[in-house]
């Protein structure tokens, strides 16, 4: 059997919403160089919803399609959803992810709920 | 699509001849080597004459070869045997930083069974300072233990010099020369040393084939304990498809090696500049020319390997990494870490290592699909997007 399966193969060899946002409404970052794997992730949010979700991410082939997936599952999620998203449901959606790779290459749901908190972090202190 | 293997040292083909020589020990020449009959002898002579090969590719004594199942079984037989078989005169062993995990863990079991280990440090191309082994054997040190060349960055390590000094101290001085043997010229005699490990799956042998030679007068302790086979220092009956696989792999490299390294060395230097030239913010790992011949390891920064490593596979280029994510346990290779990399540019590791097979258009080829590969990866990257903000983060 190959490392991963077709749907994270199709997430790494194509991922979705790659890029930053320049004007972003929060950014988060999780990860370092040492366990392997750094993921930045940027959010647009309208009305309560993530309008836009794009990340960068420094890593193996499972931490690119999970910050893929994480972007895909985000984007027109309510704030409070996205906070609900979990490293378990992301590894779910892509069908599995081995073993080994559960934990420190599956940070994109940390990355972005960074993001967020950063977002309504700037929203109390009314802007910047 | 074009199907380049650049990961030799992870395995090499097994070449015709090899596989030819070994067919009939799949087969109809089945007996038992110890047995005392037609089938036993047929079996034996075999054994026999593939022990004389496998002893002249080292220029050592038939009887001097102990055959086992491979790399990690000889480093394992020689490293704990050599040490237990002395441990009433000295419970202390030298190994360097950046051996062979089967020589390390090895050590560290020794350890378990209370002798104490120094690993010698390496310098920035991995090469090994025979002071630095000198200043680190102790009065109750029984065995030395320094790799011959390193697989993971191709560094050659000044063995002949080492040996100078074990000798003089009476110490017995085993060499892993798994990536050697085979590949460049190996002469025990030249070497000076006391064991030696050897593999097949690095030139051109079958996997789960191996040697290990030990000096005549050189005591051991055997690891698997059973049967007379091997003179008693390796029981279990005889692997003899894959013995005689080895014993024709090592008759065609001592024939051939020299007009191997003449193929292998420029298409390496080719890679080893070429590389860098094309893509910024590339280091080379290990010695720049004291190094393996077919042998290219670099460090590409900002990215990750294994990434790297899955994207060439889609392009049909098969390579290796020491990056944390490709290892099972997911941490960093030590011999890059002990080289003085960081564990960021320790990522970025990629490793071609070019065999018999590799031509010069595969190396164009490589040098052709690299710079957009790592491109890709490094559009996605943020330490790439903060380097190009700030230019800090580069090496």
């Amino acid at each position: 059997m190959p490392v991963y399966n077709e749907k994270v193969m199709d997430h790494f060899m194509n991922p979705r919403n790659v890029g930053e946002i320049k004007d972003a409404d929060g950014v988060g970052e999780e990860g370092n160089p040492v366990c392997g794997d750094m993921m930045t992730f940027y959010i647009k949010v309208k009305d309560n919803k993530l309008e836009d979700v794009k990340f960068k991410t420094f890593g193996c082939g499972a931490a690119i399609a999970v910050s893929s997936m994480v972007s895909e599952m985000a984007k027109g999620m309510t704030l409070e959803e996205a906070m609900k998203l979990t490293p378990a449901s992301v590894a779910d959606k892509l069908e599995g992810l081995p073993k080994n790779k559960l934990h420190c290459s599956n940070l994109g749901a940390q990355a972005l709920h960074e993001a967020i908190k950063d977002y309504q972090k700037k929203q109390k202190t009314g802007g910047k | 699509m074009t199907k380049v293997y650049l990961d030799n040292t992870a395995g090499t083909p097994v070449l015709p001849e090899v596989k030819e020589a070994m067919l009939p020990f799949l087969g109809e020449v089945y007996g038992n080597p110890q047995s005392l009959h037609d089938w036993g002898d047929a079996a034996r002579m075999a054994v026999d004459e593939a022990r004389e090969k496998v002893a002249g590719l080292i220029g050592a004594d038939p009887e001097e070869i102990i055959f086992t199942s491979g790399g990690t079984e000889s480093n394992n037989l020689a490293v704990k045997g050599l040490a237990l078989a002395r441990q009433t005169q000295g419970k202390h062993v030298v190994v360097s930083a950046i051996e062979h995990f089967s020589v390390l863990h090895s050590a560290r079991t020794l350890e378990k069974w209370g002798f104490k280990v120094t690993e010698v440090p390496v310098d920035k191309n991995g090469i090994v300072d025979p002071a630095d082994v000198k200043k680190s054997i102790k009065k109750d040190t029984v065995l030395v233990s320094i790799m011959h060349a390193n697989g993971e960055i191709g560094t050659i390590e000044p063995i002949k010099e080492i040996a100078k000094i074990t000798k003089e101290l009476k110490i017995p001085f085993h060499t892993d020369a798994v990536a050697t043997a085979g590949t460049i010229p190996v002469n025990v005699n030249e070497l000076e040393v006391d064991a030696l490990s050897l593999a097949g799956s690095q030139f051109y042998g079958p996997k789960g084939a191996g040697a290990l030679w030990v000096r005549k007068g050189v005591r051991i302790i055997p690891l698997l304990d059973g049967g007379i086979q091997e003179d008693g220092r390796r029981g279990g009956t005889e692997n003899v498809p894959g013995i005689i696989g080895l014993g024709k792999a090592a008759e065609l490299a001592a024939a051939q090696i020299q007009s191997r390294i003449k193929k292998l060395t420029p298409l390496r230097d080719s890679l080893l500049k070429g590389l860098p030239s094309k893509i910024k913010n590339v280091v080379v790992t290990g010695h720049p020319q004291n190094r393996l011949p077919g042998h290219a390891s670099f460090c590409v920064e900002f990215i990750e390997g294994e990434a790297m490593l899955m994207l060439l596979n889609s392009k049909g280029i098969a390579v290796s990494s020491g990056s944390a994510c490709t290892s099972r346990a997911l941490k960093a290779s030590h011999v890059l870490l002990s080289i003085g990399l960081s564990h960021e540019i320790a990522q970025g590791s990629v490793l071609f290592t070019l065999g018999l097979d590799t031509a010069k258009k595969d190396i164009d080829y490589v040098l052709e699909t690299m710079p957009p590969v790592v491109d890709r990866l490094r559009q996605m990257s943020p330490l790439y997007a903060k380097f190009v903000k700030t230019g800090k983060g580069g090496k």
